[in-house]
């Protein structure tokens, strides 16, 4: 136990538990926008693996990691472009379409990586880490939280982006009565579908980044590269209240508590095999929440409601 | 006619399935026809083939069944991974601790143990969601996650085999479990085991017990309407866990079948939940959906998946195209269902007001007399 609790450590531990937070940041954040409109996806996990494989093909063969991540983005709206036409199109039941979507991205994803690379390669390089002046400067805590990739920045810097958006935006007024009272919002002259459309298009284009900045991170894509982080994220959304801070403190929750596993395991302070049981801790503790919140947060009203003009 | 309408989705469904199958044969190279044959050949081609397809549809349509009568209840059941992991667990951990009863006690105990394994992790999200409104389609997922931590904690520890640790190995499985539960073959030579009259049994039993009981017809008159059922005096709650629960122990009943029907006769892990379920648990949604959320429906519709799995096997040996493609294909076919559901609704809408114009009585010339 001696060993973790030393600065050093700590530290270490503090800036892996944020760079393993950005996947889960932006696959959560972006499920909150399309949730704020009353579209629920569980197909999150699908899209982000289609969007790892994808990245991950064009980084390895092309080198230039910007692409790949622009890669991963533009499968992300394709995914998005038809989850919208299924649920506010044909009004398919959202409970279980977005297991379409993930059975398609797991499936695929693992058809493609076969097909086309076979065995698994390194990219050769990573997402630099960029120093922010002055404040990585800061002894210990600076180089902590202020040495990341521009990925994980973004995904911060999404989390005040999108809660002004809710508050201060049209859009974000429109996305919220959309979810809230879709019959007000059509009476007031919105148009429900195409704030419905926006909204998935932009959750499942940040699902896809969330997809890329995991198997840029990692850098080597395998099948079922995201064991379940895509679910992960949809639970976070309910979590935080579906407010964008709210998500943030879930995501770094299963971040820390991953970067303390690793940490755990590599200094001997846990046996090998309890850290299997650490590693369910988020998930019980996710439940836990969920218990708490269920009664005294209420999901937007029309989630999981298609929307008919009467 | 309605018939009609209710069979053209599957068959849309599976259409278009072919299709993109078709495409993505040509795109990587192989010819569409010899594709298909290849599946077909590998999942129905002769007596070995189909028996493995039959074991394989096993945990399909036992999770399938159950994901109907969660369905009928208005439930969502996300967790059957889970509950397979759950349900196997404590069937194996059954068969550890009884190593020589005989078999005709054993290996009921064994399949009751997987019931009851499944159905605790069932119960639980319906519990939540009854008492506490916690949303099941999360918890379910969460405990997924639970499971198989558990099971890898259970595997790689307390479970392992002792020869394992001697080696030095440390392959995380249990020793080789009691020869009296395992499920007996039922034609030589073949991977037919217990495990497919079992299952078969099971949906029948989820059908008569959704449409021929008490309790059946409690849970689909919740799912219908939770508010009239309440005002009829249904428990309303107590239904809910009811239905998780059930849907859970057909679940955890396929984790017990997969355990001793399994050719090791051991339970092992590679550290995921689709190593040891083979994505039984999001499968059987698939199932259960193409079978029209009908127990019995799901008996054929598991066959035919069971048939895509094994024939997507033969194929990657014969022409080399990753097994994968039946997973591919299993989500394009719940994406076409579900768009395709309310599409379903309209129609029959349309037929019912035209046959409730037929069946209306036609207007007497003398009632008019008589009103005015």
């Amino acid at each position: 136990m001696s060993d973790f609790f030393t600065v050093s450590v700590i530290f270490a531990t503090l800036a892996a538990g944020i760079r393993l937070a950005t996947p889960y940041l932006l696959a959560g954040l972006g499920e909150t926008v399309g949730q704020r409109s009353g579209v629920l996806n569980l197909g999150v996990d699908g899209v982000m693996q289609l969007s790892a494989f994808f990245a991950y093909w064009t980084a390895l063969s092309t080198g230039n990691l910007w692409l790949a991540s622009l890669v991963g983005l533009g499968v992300g709206l394709l995914m998005g472009l038809v989850y919208g036409v299924m649920t506010v199109r044909f009004k398919a039941e959202q409970g279980i379409s977005g297991i379409g979507i993930f059975l398609f991205g797991l499936g695929f994803s693992d058809l493609m990586f076969q097909e086309k690379v076979g065995t698994p390669k390194f990219i050769p390089s990573k997402l630099p880490s960029v120093d922010i002046p002055f404040l990585s400067d800061i002894p210990k805590i600076g180089p902590a939280l202020f040495s990341h990739s521009l990925m994980t920045y973004g995904a911060f810097v999404m989390v005040p982006l999108l809660s002004l958006m809710f508050s201060r935006t049209t859009f974000g007024t429109n996305v919220r009565a959309v979810g809230e009272n879709p019959e007000a919002a059509d009476s007031l002259g919105v148009s429900v579908a195409r704030v419905r459309y926006t909204s998935i298009l932009i959750g499942n284009a940040m699902a896809g980044v969330a997809g890329t900045a995991l198997v840029l991170d990692l850098g080597i894509f395998q099948p079922n590269l995201t064991q379940g982080l895509g679910f992960i994220a949809i639970a976070l959304v309910y979590f935080g209240a579906w407010r964008a801070p709210g998500v943030m403190a879930g995501a770094l929750l299963y971040g820390f508590v991953q970067a303390t596993v690793i940490s755990w395991k590599a200094l001997e302070i846990i046996p090998r095999s309890w850290s299997d049981i650490a590693s369910a801790a988020p998930a019980i503790l996710t439940i836990a929440a969920l218990v708490v919140l269920a009664r005294r947060v209420a999901p937007p009203a029309a989630l999981t409601k298609p929307f008919t003009r009467h | 006619m309605r018939r009609l309408v209710s069979a053209a989705v599957p068959t849309f469904a599976a259409l278009a399935a072919f299709a993109v199958a078709a495409i993505i044969l040509v795109a990587l190279g192989a010819s569409p026809v010899e594709g298909f044959r290849a599946i077909f050949s590998g999942a129905f081609g002769n007596v070995d083939r189909l028996s493995v397809t039959a074991s394989r549809s096993v945990p399909l349509l036992l999770v399938g069944a159950g994901i109907a009568i969660s369905f009928r209840a208005s439930v969502i059941n996300i967790g059957g991974e889970g509950q397979i992991i759950a349900g196997a667990l404590l069937a194996t951990v059954t068969a550890l601790a009884f190593p020589d009863l005989p078999r005709p006690i054993l290996l009921p105990m064994v399949l009751i143990a997987g019931l009851v394994g499944g159905g605790i992790l069932g119960a639980i999200p319906g519990a939540l969601k009854a008492y506490a409104s916690v949303n099941e389609i999360l918890s379910t997922i969460m405990l997924n996650i639970v499971a198989v931590q558990i099971m890898n904690y259970l595997l790689r520890s307390p479970l392992i085999d002792p020869l394992e640790i001697q080696r030095g190995t440390r392959i995380p499985q249990t020793k080789q479990l009691s020869h009296n539960a395992v499920l007996p073959t039922l034609i030589g030579g073949t991977r037919l085991n217990l495990g497919v009259p079992v299952a078969i049994v099971a949906a029948i039993g989820a059908y008569l017990l959704l449409w021929r009981t008490p309790l059946g017809f409690r849970l689909r008159a919740v799912g219908h309407s939770p508010e009239a059922a309440r005002t009829a005096g249904i428990p309303v709650e107590r239904s809910v866990v009811e239905a998780l629960a059930l849907s859970g122990s057909l679940a955890g009943l396929a984790g017990a079948i997969l355990v001793f029907g399994s050719e090791g006769q051991r339970m092992a892990t590679d550290g995921s939940a689709a190593g040891f379920t083979g994505s039984a648990g999001y499968n059987g949604i698939v199932v259960a959906l193409f079978g029209g959320l009908h127990p019995l429906w799901t008996i054929p519709s598991a066959f035919l998946f069971g048939g895509l799995i094994t024939g997507s096997n033969h194929l990657q040996r014969v022409l080399q195209v990753p097994s994968a493609l039946a997973v591919t294909l299993s989500g394009i076919v719940v994406v076409f269902v579900v768009s395709s559901t309310n599409l379903r609704e309209r129609i029959s809408d349309l037929l019912r007001a035209r046959s409730d114009l037929d069946d209306s009585p036609p207007e007497s010339p003398k009632s008019e007399v008589v009103a005015t």
